[in-house]
Order: structure tokens, then sequence, then C-alpha cells
């Protein structure tokens, strides 16, 4: 891969197209300029600072220090995705459970199968992409799940008085909210290409690479997405629906 | 919600008769627990509850809910979804003609009926269960008179088995119950 190298200068004049978005907000009294000034000021330190974790990362070319980045990754994802999920009680475990073994089984399959090397130029960004949409996810399918219970009450408790099972009473929630976790991105890959350019392909064509190149990794990537998006889905609902009867097959109250 | 309730309940028709929100249905509820108390205990032929296995004493006091909430799929399904989950098949025409309900009805869509025929719909599939103990959560406060007698001719049709009946109405309690048991702000009146 060829690589491109930009100045801070060609950055600062970037922040031209950010004084548009300012005046925009102030002629239209948004009063949006302290979030912008707040957004560019965050954006750069976050990335710079993550820039130099990554480089540094790469120059000591230590597995261990790509897992530590990981885990790091996955602790801060299951609490923003935990966020986004209150009303499921006891949520943080199923959800780390969830990214973590989002990651590291969608990692392994592609070092397996010989799709990328073991190094940490590969692994750092492709595990970070597999936990922040396994995230995403995650928060979408169990936001859906609460929805569900929190609407079905009733019908969760004239099932569950009939004999069944929390596990048998939970199954059609947890088969619709599985499927709010995956649609999203089950859409977006349909359209990939023709309503936008996802994010690899754009950076690889700007910074030099044959479109074929581009092509064949980003879709090796939508499609480990896929399945580690599946897997988190999966893995959080099938847990943290059980939070919300006892373990005598009781619906517990609302919080 | 509830306090210093001393209750034994005998192999009839007792009715727990209150004003909206005085804790009858949450008195029903602790008989099949769906719900626990605090403090005390609930017995069921002389055993702790908590010591039953919940889904099988569930399937012994079969519970018909205040609201018609059918699974998915025909009549027949919703009465044979109990007996399924116990792993038992069930003909659907005897409980169905137990709560009022032709043969005709097993292959409708359970979801397409009326109020009143989708909680007949409930008094059957709780009785495919054949249930000791019956618990009925003010089973005709969503339906119009004519609905409401037709369940209650079903209830009062049935034998053998022990009922406990909430409500609201003192003539429905009248009607259908030998024992008329009044809840109060919680407590037995």
């Amino acid at each position: 891969m060829s690589s491109v190298s930009i100045s801070l200068g060609e950055v600062a004049a970037a922040l031209a197209l950010v004084a548009v978005a300012a005046v925009v907000s102030f002629w239209r009294r948004a009063e949006l300029e302290t979030d912008l000034g707040i957004a560019v000021l965050r954006s750069f330190v976050q990335l710079t600072a993550v820039g130099y974790v990554i480089q540094a990362i790469f120059d000591s070319d230590s597995l261990w220090l790509v897992a530590a980045l990981l885990a790091g990754m996955v602790a801060f994802g299951a609490f923003t995705a935990r966020g986004r999920a209150k009303a499921v009680p006891g949520a943080l475990g199923p959800i780390a459970l969830a990214l973590s073994l989002a990651a590291v089984a969608t990692l392994a399959l592609v070092l397996a199968l010989g799709v990328f090397d073991a190094e940490p130029r590969y692994l750092v960004p492709v595990g970070g992409m597999v936990i922040g949409n396994s995230m995403t996810a995650a928060a979408v399918a169990l936001n859906r799940l609460a929805d569900e219970v929190d609407s079905g009450r009733a019908r969760i408790e004239a099932v569950l008085a009939l004999g069944a099972s929390s596990r048998q009473a939970a199954r059609g929630l947890v088969t619709r909210s599985l499927r709010s976790g995956m649609i999203p991105l089950i859409d977006s890959t349909k359209t990939t290409g023709v309503v936008f350019f996802p994010g690899t392909m754009v950076g690889m064509l700007i910074a030099g690479a044959e479109p074929i190149d581009a092509v064949r990794l980003q879709l090796i990537l939508l499609w480990v997405l896929l399945g580690s998006v599946a897997l988190a889905a999966l893995v959080s609902v099938s847990l943290a629906y059980r939070g919300f009867f006892t373990p005598a097959h009781q619906l517990r109250e609302p919080a | 919600m509830l306090e210093g309730v001393d209750l034994v309940l005998r192999p009839e028709t007792t009715a727990l008769l209150g004003p909206s929100g005085s804790g009858k249905s949450t008195l029903l509820r602790l008989l099949n627990r769906l719900a626990d108390p605090d403090e005390g205990v609930v017995r069921y032929h002389g055993r702790d509850v908590r010591e039953l296995d919940p889904l099988e004493l569930r399937r012994r006091v079969a519970l018909v809910p205040q609201l018609p909430a059918p699974v998915e799929g025909s009549v027949a399904d919703n009465v044979g979804y109990g007996p399924a989950l116990a792993g038992r098949s069930v003909d659907a025409e005897r409980p169905l003609s137990l709560a009022g309900l032709g043969r005709e009805f097993a292959e409708r869509d359970a979801s397409k009926l009326s109020v009143g025929e989708q909680q007949r719909v409930m008094l059957a599939r709780a009785l495919a269960l054949e249930p000791e103990v019956l618990l009925l959560d003010e089973p005709t406060a969503a339906l119009d008179a004519e609905a409401r007698d037709a369940v209650e001719r079903a209830l009062t049709g049935l034998t053998g088995v022990t009922m406990v009946l909430v409500t609201h109405e003192r003539a429905q309690a009248e009607r259908l119950a030998q024992r008329v048991v009044e809840i109060r702000e919680g407590r037995i009146a």
C-alpha cells in the first residue's frame, strides 16, 4: 500500500470548513458555536493521542499490548452500551461478555483463515471496528428487549402462569430483539457502495490504493462485521433477558 | 400492599371482593407464585409453595388473566400451549366445550376472535392443564353483559375444580361463589 503524508498545515486548512459551520450556526442563531469548538478541540486531542498510542503499539509489535488495548475498548464499549440500555437489569456483564466474545471469535477466525497476519497493524483497527459495531448492535438489541418486556408484561405473565419457564416466556422477545440488533448492519451492508462509501474504502482510495484492493479489503471487513454483530446481539440478548426474571420464573417488578 | 392476611381456601368457589387497588389481585398472584410475599408463607396442601417447582405449581393452580393474552396461532394452538410446555398433547375439544365454545372454534385464528370469545379461550387454555385450582382475575371486567353471562355460565358448569375469583362486583361474587372474602386496603375486612 502506498503511504500518504499530511502536514499539520493541511489539517489546519480543513478548519476553514468548520468555520463555515460556525458561520451557519451564528447566522441562524443555532447557538452551536461553543459545541463546535469543543468538538473540534476534542477530536484533535483524542485522535492525536490515540494516534501516538497506536504508533507506539505498532512500533513495539507486541500482541500483549494489542490485547490490552482491545480489552480497554471492550470495557469502554460495554459501559457505553449499558448507558443506552439502562432499563435492562444487570446488563453490564452480558454486554461485556458479548463484546469480548465477538472480538475474540471474529479475530481468531480471521487469523485462522489467513485473511490477515497477526500484526498490530491489522488487529487494532479491525478489532476496533468489530467492538464498535458490536457495541451498537448490543445496545440496540437490549433497548428493544427492554421495550418488549415493558409493553408485553401481561402477555409474559399469562404465559408464565401456564407453566412456561422464563426462557420459554421470553423466546419471542429475544428473537425480535436479536433482529433489531442485526437489521441496521444488514441494511447498510445491502446499500454499501450505492448510498455510501464505507470508511475503509474511502481511506484506502485516498491513500492511493488500487480500487480493486480497496474493495476486497472492504468486503472482508463488512463480512467480518456481520458475523461479529450477530454474535454480539445473540450473546447479549440471550444472557440479559434473565435479568428481567427471578430464579422462580417470576417477572420482576420494573425498577 | 397486603398485610396481616390469614386465609384458608377450601375446595369450593371463593370470591375475593374489593375495590380496585385493594390488593386482591396481588393476593391471587401469591397463590401461583407469580409473586412472593415479603413476609409470611403461602401453603399449598400444607407445603410452603417456595419448596415446590413453580412451573408444576402453576399447572396445578392455573390462572385466567384479566385481559385475554392469546399466543400467536389458532385457538387449538392456544388450548394446547400449556400442556405442550409439559410435554403433553391435548384434544382441544373438551376444554373448549367446558368454556362454552364449539369445536368449530379450534382452527380459527385466536387473535381475530371477539374479546368475549378470546376470554373463553383463556378459560379453555387454563382448563386444558386439568388444574386442581382455577384462579380468575376479574375474568369479565373487559366484557359486555352478554359475553360476561357466557363466561359465568361456563364457570358455573365446572365441577371438581376449586376456584378463586377476584372481582370488584358484589353481585358477581354472590352469583358465582359459595364464600365471599372482602378485601379492603390490603386487609381482610
